[in-house]
């Protein structure tokens, strides 16, 4: 390349993240910060919102775990296994990353309110309540974030092949041994990249949890909310608190995965 | 002469690759660089083609002073060891890329690559993509490509490395047969000196980024300029202080001989139409290996352990062993012609 | 594929190591199958046939009327056409931003890495909140463009930064550099070989980052929250419009408009499957 045209595809790159990425997420530090940690202690001793932190993590846990499992088993019985409409599920799969956190709030609303959906007035006079409480925020999570294990581990699985695993067999190992043993440890790598990835999508979704939660301060108000309120209800700086919090933990999961990564190529 | 080169040097960060090397490359010649990996032929070749810039030094092609100008303007063919063909082109166009390249008429285009096709037998492949031929498929079309513009210099990196032995040794054989068709100045690279014996019309043996030795095959196997020539370019055993090849080696059982080295057979393998004789010198040291053909063996009647004696054979060459430690490329003695 | 049979070569083709997608379901693996795809229907499929469904209840005319209403068909406008024009720029800059993290190597590259994958990372509403405090009220800069339109232009090319960059990447990264080499020593200036040998290898991987990132502004709620003002016929973007509609119980339009998104989301997917196999075809 060039010298004068490579310094100009470097110098365009750096002042565009710079002002699209960098700059921006600083001014949210900056602003936390803005009377010392003032701001920070506030929220973080404020019941309703520790109350809020707390459930973000409950449900984001909750969702990550059953996407794992989730993810895993299906990433398998996609490479590994024939069947008919593995195509059409494979590309199914995806979808929720492109679909409107809207439209999958309203999606779950339709099918489980207690009122009118499809199946929530029975699933209620069960006494299992899913849209404005836990259950839902939890599937609301879960769909959004769905697809980001299997997009992980499909690729390593398809790398790895199955020859290490015929290899098990033959030697007289179980199915659930030779996934222990031989599966697991060849795919760990992507499993845990998924789940950072899946984690941090999971604790920052607003608009799916928005619709299905009913957004009931000290109940279902999950830290994304939180922030939306105390912006509207001009309390910028527990706002940008909290934002600053919710910030902290994504780029601390794109941290460690841009530190995993080089250490998995190098195996 | 076509290509000059001289004094030139090129390092990767403390790495020598190349060190001050001259060579001048005839026209119209087919010429190989020869050595182990990592004794920089293929930078000297990358530097001929302007993909790689050398240090220090000139490279000159048909007289023009080539050193500063980039690939584009050097008029040279390169081909890679693993193709590089343009894979979302049909082999008709990656044929007519350089010409079109060159702005020629489109009529002018189709008749030389028909007629390149031709010549590299893949004309009923034209419309195919890269990814529906196979390898030595790949590596005509490649070479098709690189003569279209007719090149001043052919140069091929490794150009069979990438294939089976079976499919190489064709291509191998075909190449010498274009070449005499085509006349083009040709420089290939291969670590492989069977190769280079069997193609090149000169050889260029480069070690450590140094030239070992320059000549034709036959000079380069009977008359090797050092031990690491003689090693690289066949077989060899020591006898005493010599290395000597195996086959230039004789067996009889005289052992009152003073010119031969007497011993015990410690092994005998039978290679297809060659026997490999193993002998173990009775003064100790390393077994001395020969070869012969099966009659040889038969009337000789020899098993393991029977006493055994070795000497050079009349026409043998010989080059004094390195001393045990001593960079190979050093050893200054020459061939030491009918020294038996 | 015909490789192999119309015309004897000197060789065989090489044989291509190809994925053994291969076994059959077996007792565990179809049980197993069983779950995930009750699970998958319960969670994904059903309730999204529900949209569609929704959509329909009131027969063509009720849902044409839902989708053409003015403010709704506004919001479909402005979604839509913010979401290609930022796509556009996607493709140029994107492509451009993996060029310089693969070819070049300066000081500073590796927080450049990471910080492409902010904006996937950080929730929505946070992101809005930070482009708020560079292009809001108190500026630094001086550019106050919340509660326009140029707001949700902002929001929607911070949000699908990463796709075309991610997806381009590792594309050429694997380019063979010899290659271009050999364009190079063929007459090729760099400019003509970025032309007609680069950018057609890019191509699938840019259109296939161009469609995720298009897919995922017409979806992008977050982010707008607070940024664009959600000021009907004016900044609405279309997920507003949705939850406008759902926070006023009027579920069957909500599922016309959100029917509308997710025949957009669809056909994108079916775009990237498409391309994605034309790809592994050419080898």
């Amino acid at each position: 390349m060039g010298k004068p045209l490579k310094w100009t595809f470097r110098v365009v790159v750096v002042v565009y993240m710079f002002l699209l990425v960098a700059w921006p997420v600083f001014l949210v530090a900056k602003n936390a910060f803005a009377d010392g940690f003032a701001d920070i202690s506030a929220i973080l001793t404020d019941p309703d919102t520790a109350h809020a932190l707390r459930l973000t993590v409950i449900v984001g846990v909750q969702a990550v775990i059953i996407n794992t499992i989730f993810g895993v088993g299906i990433s398998l019985l996609l490479v590994r296994y024939d069947f008919p409409g593995k195509r059409l599920l494979s590309a199914l799969l995806d979808m929720p990353l492109s679909v409107s956190p809207i439209v999958v709030g309203l999606a779950l609303v339709l099918v489980y309110n207690g009122r009118t959906g499809w199946f929530g007035p029975a699933l209620e006079s069960v006494g299992y309540q899913v849209i404005f409480a836990t259950p839902g925020m939890v599937m609301a999570t879960v769909f959004v974030a769905l697809p980001l294990v299997i997009r992980e581990v499909v690729p390593v699985l398809e790398e790895v092949g199955d020859e290490q695993e015929q290899a098990a067999r033959s030697l007289g190992a179980g199915p659930v041994q030779t996934f222990r043993r031989i599966t697991l440890p060849a795919i760990k790598w992507g499993v845990i990249y998924g789940v950072v990835l899946s984690l941090a999508r999971s604790l920052g979704e607003f608009g799916a949890v928005k619709v299905v939660s009913g957004n009931v301060l000290g109940e279902t108000r999950t830290a994304t909310l939180v922030v939306e309120e105390k912006y509207l209800n001009f309390d910028k700086g527990g706002a940008y608190a909290t934002a600053f919090l919710l910030a902290l933990i994504a780029i601390a999961c794109i941290v460690v995965v841009s530190i995993i990564r080089p250490k998995e190529q190098v195996k | 002469m076509s290509i000059e080169i001289s004094g030139v040097g090129k390092r990767f960060g403390s790495f020598v690759a190349l060190d001050d090397v001259s060579l001048s490359i005839p026209s119209g010649r087919l010429t190989a660089l020869l050595g182990p990996s990592g004794g920089g032929k293929s930078t000297l070749l990358r530097i001929i083609a302007g993909l790689e810039t050398a240090d220090s030094g000139r490279v000159e092609i048909e007289g023009i002073d080539a050193t500063g100008l980039p690939p584009q303007k050097r008029n040279v063919g390169f081909v890679f060891q693993h193709y590089a063909a343009f894979k979302h082109m049909s082999v008709r166009r990656n044929v007519a890329f350089g010409l079109e390249i060159r702005k020629r008429p489109k009529d002018e285009i189709k008749a030389r690559v028909d007629e390149l096709l031709d010549l590299v037998h893949l004309s009923q492949f034209g419309d195919r993509l890269p990814a529906q031929l196979s390898g030595g498929q790949r590596q005509r079309m490649a070479l098709a490509r690189a003569l279209a513009v007719r090149p001043t210099v052919l140069l091929l990196d490794e150009p069979f490395g990438a294939l089976d032995a079976k499919v190489r040794k064709e291509l191998r054989d075909w190449l010498r047969r274009l070449h005499d068709e085509v006349h083009v100045t040709t420089v290939f690279v291969t670590h492989d000196q069977e190769e280079a014996l069997e193609v090149a019309d000169e050889i260029v043996v480069i070690n450590e980024g140094r030239i070992e030795q320059i000549g034709s095959p036959d000079d380069l196997y009977d008359k090797p300029a050092n031990d690491f020539v003689m090693r690289f370019l066949g077989p060899v055993t020591q006898l005493g202080d010599d290395l000597v090849r195996p086959h230039d080696l004789q067996l009889h059982t005289d052992s009152a001989d003073p010119a031969s080295v007497h011993g015990r057979v410690a092994r005998i393998t039978r290679i297809g139409f060659e026997i490999r004789v193993e002998v173990a010198p009775a003064s100790g040291g390393q077994p001395v290996v020969v070869t012969l053909t099966r009659n040889e063996f038969l009337a000789l009647g020899l098993d393991v352990d029977s006493p055994v004696s070795v000497r050079l054979s009349p026409a043998a060459q010989t080059v004094a062993a390195a001393p045990a430690g001593s960079a190979s490329g050093e050893a200054k003695s020459t061939a030491a012609a009918g020294a038996a | 594929m015909t490789t192999a049979t119309i015309a004897p070569g000197p060789a065989a083709p090489p044989a291509r190591r190809k994925a053994r997608g291969g076994r059959r379901l077996n007792r565990a693996s179809g049980l197993g199958l069983g779950v995930a795809m009750l699970w998958f229907s319960l969670l994904v499929l059903i309730p999204l046939i529900a949209v569609i469904v929704t959509a329909g209840e009131g027969g063509w005319g009720a849902f044409w009327d839902s989708v053409t209403n003015a403010q709704t068909a506004a919001s479909i406008r402005l979604t839509v056409g913010t979401a290609l024009l930022v796509t556009v720029v996607n493709v140029f800059m994107g492509t451009l931003i993996a060029w310089v993290l693969v070819r070049d190597r300066f000081w500073g590259q590796r927080v450049i890495e990471v910080l492409i994958d902010v904006p996937f990372a950080l929730p929505t509403i946070v992101a809005g909140l930070v482009l708020l405090s560079l292009y809001g009220r108190d500026s630094p800069l001086g550019i106050d463009i919340a509660n326009t339109r140029p707001a949700v232009f902002l929001a929607f090319l911070f949000v699908t930064l990463p796709f075309v960059v991610r997806t381009v990447q590792p594309v050429l990264a694997e380019l063979d550099r010899e290659v271009e080499e050999a364009a190079a020593s063929l007459g090729a200036s760099r400019f003509t070989t970025f032309r007609r040998i680069i950018l057609p290898s890019l191509t699938p991987a840019i259109a296939a980052g161009a469609a995720l990132s298009f897919a995922r502004g017409v979806s992008e709620y977050g982010s707008l929250v607070l940024l664009s003002g959600n000021l009907p016929m004016r900044t609405e973007v279309t997920s507003v419009r949705i939850l406008s509609s759902i926070e006023n119980d009027n579920l069957e339009s909500a599922a016309a408009t959100a029917a509308i998104l997710l025949v957009i989301s669809f056909i994108v997917i079916v775009t990237v499957d498409a391309l994605q196999r034309w790809v592994v075809r050419r080898g």
